[in-house]
């Protein structure tokens, strides 16, 4: 399938001369948009009327322990998967200029990482699963380690340790739960779409449940796992940047709705209390570092883990609404938060710095690109009729469904989001300027106008129409809350329009459902 | 099983005697051919080293499931098990002649008894791994054992190889005593040293002797300081870095394996009724291993030392298979000594390459800037080094995942916990040689005086082998692991 693609590519590049950097530049860039070309087909011949896996390839890799190669997409990971080629290719343009050392390592650094992680989203085999999940971060710590910033070493090797610390003990997780699978069914198997009937005993699937959780909170990262985060992001390249906010932090959102919420309903329920309230506090903290930094591309980081809570908030909120939210703000927050680090990007090759005091007024020289860069902050910040907005919204009826306290307090966060945002807006593009170097900043070249605009196209188009991206995830969300909590999807369904109405009345059964489930 | 056949089948051990041949022929050739020769012992050894690898894949009586051969009235097994070992080990032996060969030209050291001696410590080792008797077991360990102590001193004029080869003879040959006289309180207690006969004895009789438990004891220190295991690991880190790098890379891959093949058969086939015994002592000494291994590791500098800690550690990885026990562990066993062959080796061959004449340059600071300066040097070292961190997809990977899972299956789940999160450890410093490869610029200094690293042939195919194995074996592994299931069923 798709995920193969890249590596045909990197082939490609190994015979070339590693002197010739634009012809390299050109057949990785070739390469990634032939791979989202290729996988463009997948949405259109996807079938929305099922949650079942589609596009299936099933051979058996290693017979003996019944390891499968398993692979195929739902509506869960259909998004998912466009999403990394589309920014893959896109970040691969924005390194045109910026990187100009060892081209062809980047590049093939980067069609690797993109094999990994359609891997990651595609696999349905728990070790085929983990493979890629560890795979991923080889050129991950190369790109941030090779062509990062200042800081890149310590950034790099705490990348690495920090998300493997977390998938080891997965690892073990897989495995327990692989000789309990043997011991209630009698087979070996590791597709873990046999593990979703399994229903464990509770106590087991908390530990269970909280080995999957650290792993996939280190990847969010929710708070308090967040302490890589900023770090890498800061030290990493622009592209390496785009991709790891656009792709690698949705994995541990990935992680949770393929595996804790299905394999583990029971605790998943136990566990909503402190996930919320650590998402809560994920989005606030987020939103209040954001404003006291004076990095642009830390302030972006920072925002990274607000928006993530919002994500986590959406899922655990465990309705149609909440889930929905959340996994159209994972494609929202890919595409705003990487345009806004290409943005970032383009400033810093521009004048080498990221410190928002060295700007203001950019908004003189750089007029369209002021333009644009108020489109994708707005959109961050989830200003209605861009994508923002209706991830947020969905998110939020979510949770005052489930809990009115977290909603409001997470409305708070959205305030918060508008201040850092603007307030970072004014300080760099607004007032005169002050800095000589700025007056003569040229406005945007072609190639950058070729990787901002598509993704501008699609903020506008997820505002104002993102009926054809939620319609291929119903099926799917639907089935897996049934699989988590029947008793309050069976509910919820049908009075979607007139959520308000009820909310109160709701939010009562929720909490009934809840303690049914402990 | 047991079927006594008193006369003595030269196809037993057809791959050992062709060994024996090849050695001496390499002694005679130093002797007496003229001394234009001396360039191709390294190539006589290789024919040899093939010669047998094919007898042992085509040794006819052991293709059958579950056939035992016995010989030589009882002391000498052929069976799969024992077939397996054996292939690694040759594969051991001829990636480090592969590697030596370059070596011993820098050094001007080109002697045939080099190769006499690796070929002689090989012989020993396959004699632990057919031995189905303690006698013969013991035999082997002297062999191999003398001729190690010799190889570690070969370069003579170096301080830190004759440090190597005294220590390692005063504290090994303390350590083989530990090893005869587990041997004599078993026997005094069992009357037999035949390992069939000894479990039958111990079945029989119940438990209850602690003469077996004492011998069982000193067993163990024994092979404990065999494989390295804390707390009798004292010798490796100063042997592996005194030792010339080649020597080093074939000590902490055929050896290891040897012991465990002979730790494995004794304890699985003579001594299981003494499980309950065994198994909290291994697991303390598993976690010991492990932890002690990979946290010393951290704080290294040359990088021979730190394989050497490194090498500990994967020892206690094998002891938390060893002490699953069961089908999947000891086939676990099997699959991690190869992967381990391949990657260990693998990083040494480039260690060998870079470290130019005399071993000047065996710190991790000498790493500095080696992916620009040898780029596939580098990306072959890189590889290795993951593999040894047990990263996918590689061979290290698949090994560690398939102890982990023998572990979790016996209920070690705890052991298990302590495995993986001393494997987070070790990545921080296997990646530590990747930062200084890749992301640090060498000193002018170092530039300036750029080492005469030497290639040859025989190195790049080395290395080549190495890469192809430990990338088969953690991307296609259903094949190997096929092999190691087969090579289960014959033991118990």
């Amino acid at each position: 399938m798709i995920t193969y693609l890249p590596l045909a590519g990197i082939l490609v590049i190994c015979m070339i001369d590693s002197k010739r950097l634009q012809l390299i530049r050109w057949v990785a860039f070739g390469t990634a948009v032939v791979t989202f070309l290729v996988s463009l087909p997948l949405y259109f011949m996807f079938d929305n009327g099922t949650w079942e896996m589609q596009f299936v390839e099933d051979v058996p890799w290693v017979s003996q322990f019944a390891i499968h190669y398993h692979m195929g997409i739902d509506g869960i990971s259909l998004l998912l998967v466009l999403l990394t080629t589309f920014l893959t290719a896109l970040a691969i343009l924005s390194t045109w200029t910026a990187v100009t050392e060892r081209v062809k390592g980047y590049m093939v650094s980067l069609l690797f990482l993109e094999t990994g992680m359609i891997g990651v989203f595609c696999a349905l085999d728990f070790v085929l699963f983990y493979v890629f999940w560890e795979v991923m971060l080889i050129p991950m710590y190369f790109i941030i380690g090779i062509w990062g910033g200042p800081r890149r070493i310590y950034a790099a090797v705490k990348f690495f340790i920090y998300t493997m610390s977390g998938s080891v003990l997965m690892l073990v997780a897989i495995l327990v739960l692989y000789f309990m699978h043997f011991k209630a069914t009698g087979t070996y198997t590791f597709d873990i779409l046999d593990y979703y009937n399994l229903g464990l005993p509770g106590n087991i699937q908390m530990w269970l449940f909280l080995a999957f959780f650290v792993a996939f909170a280190i990847k969010v990262p929710m708070f308090p796992f967040h302490t890589w985060l900023p770090d890498a992001h800061v030290e990493a390249p622009t592209a390496g940047s785009v991709i790891l906010a656009g792709v690698l932090l949705k994995m541990g959102i990935y992680g949770f709705l393929r595996f804790c919420l299905p394999i583990f309903p029971q605790a998943t329920i136990n566990f909503v209390p402190i996930v919320l309230a650590l998402s809560v506090v994920g989005i606030i903290y987020g939103a209040m570092v954001s404003i006291a930094q004076d990095d642009i591309k830390k302030l972006v980081a920072y925002s990274s883990v607000s928006h993530l809570g919002y994500c986590m908030l959406g899922m655990f909120a465990l309705n149609t609404d909440g889930l929905k939210g959340s996994m159209i703000q994972m494609i929202n927050h890919g595409l705003s938060t990487g345009a806004l680090f290409l943005i970032v990007g383009m400033l810093y090759e521009r004048r080498h710095t990221r410190l928002i005091s060295e700007y203001g007024g950019i908004m003189k020289v750089m007029p369209a690109f002021a333009a644009l860069f108020l489109l994708v902050a707005l959109s961050s910040m989830g200003v209605p009729g861009l994508n923002g907005f209706v991830g947020e919204l969905l998110i939020l009826i979510g949770a005052f469904k489930s809990s009115l306290g977290y909603g409001l307090v997470a409305t708070i966060g959205l305030i918060l989001g508008a201040v850092y945002l603007l307030w970072m807006y004014k300080r760099v593009m607004y007032g005169q300027i002050t800095k000589a170097e700025n007056q003569g900043l040229k406005d945007m070249t072609g190639r950058e106008y070729a990787y901002l605009l598509p993704i501008v196209l699609f903020i506008v188009w997820i505002g104002v129409y993102p009926k054809p991206f939620l319609k291929t995830m119903d099926a799917s969300v639907d089935h897996l809350l049934e699989m988590v909590n029947p008793q309050t999807t069976a509910h919820l369904d049908g009075a979607k329009p007139s959520w308000l109405n009820n909310v109160f009345a709701r939010v009562d059964l929720q909490q009934v459902a809840k303690g049914q489930g402990r | 099983m047991e079927q006594v056949m008193s006369s003595i089948h030269l196809s037993a051990i057809a791959p050992e005697l062709i060994l024996v041949v090849c050695s001496l022929l390499i002694l005679l050739i130093q002797s007496f051919a003229p001394i234009r020769l001396r360039g191709y012992y390294g190539y006589v050894s290789l024919i040899g080293v093939i010669g047998a690898v094919a007898v042992v894949l085509t040794q006819p009586q052991s293709f059958e499931l579950r056939a035992i051969a016995y010989s030589f009235n009882d002391m000498w097994v052929v069976d799969n098990y024992c077939r397996f070992f054996k292939l690694i080990f040759l594969l051991g032996t001829g990636l480090t002649i592969l590697i030596s060969i370059k070596y011993l030209d820098n050094e001007a050291m080109q002697h045939g008894e080099y190769y006499a001696l690796i070929i002689f410590a090989t012989l020993g080792m396959m004699i632990m791994a057919s031995g189905i008797e303690l006698i013969t077991i013991f035999l082997g360990v002297e062999l191999m054992s003398i001729s190690l102590y010799v190889l570690a001193g070969y370069t003579r004029t170096r301080m830190v190889s004759n440090e190597a080869a005294l220590k390692y003879f005063l504290l090994g040959s303390f350590a083989t005593c530990f090893l005869l006289y587990g041997i004599t309180l078993i026997y005094g207690s069992t009357g037999t040293t035949r390992i069939p006969a000894i479990a039958k004895f111990i079945a029989g009789a119940g438990f209850g002797r602690p003469t077996i438990v004492m011998g069982m004891a000193l067993l163990v220190i024994g092979f404990g300081f065999k494989t390295a295991s804390v707390p009798f690991h004292m010798w490796a880190p100063d042997v592996y870095e005194g030792a010339p790098a080649p020597v080093t890379a074939f000590m902490s891959a055929g050896p290891k394996a040897a012991a465990f093949a002979a730790f494995v058969r004794i304890f699985m086939e003579a001594l299981p009724s003494l499980q309950t015994n065994w198994t909290m002592l291994i697991w303390v000494m598993a976690a010991l291993t492990m932890s002690v291994g990979n946290v010393i590791a951290l704080v290294q500098t040359n990088i021979k030392r730190m394989l050497a800690y490194s090498s500990i550690a994967h020892a206690g990885y094998v002891l938390v298979a060893f002490l699953s026990a069961g089908e999947q562990g000891i086939t676990s066993i099997l699959y991690y000594m190869l992967a381990y062959t391949f990657m260990n080796i693998g990083a040494f061959a480039v260690i060998t390459v870079l470290a130019g004449k005399g071993e000047q340059r065996v710190q991790i600071d000498d790493f500095k800037g080696l992916g620009y300066r040898h780029p596939v040097a580098a990306l072959a070292m890189s590889l290795f080094l993951f593999s040894l961190a047990g990263i996918p997809p590689t061979g290290g990977f698949m090994g560690k995942f398939y102890i982990f899972s023998a572990a979790v299956k016996e209920g070690f789940v705890g052991l298990a916990i302590i495995g993986v999160i001393n494997s987070v450890v070790s990545v921080y410093y296997y990646l530590r040689v990747t930062v200084f490869m890749y992301m640090q610029t060498p000193d002018a200094a170092t530039e300036r005086e750029e080492p005469a690293v030497a290639f040859s042939p025989a190195l790049v195919i080395a290395i080549f082998i190495s890469v192809y194995g430990v990338l088969s074996l953690g991307l296609f592994p259903a094949p190997y692991v096929a092999m190691v299931k087969q090579s289960f069923l014959t033991l118990l």
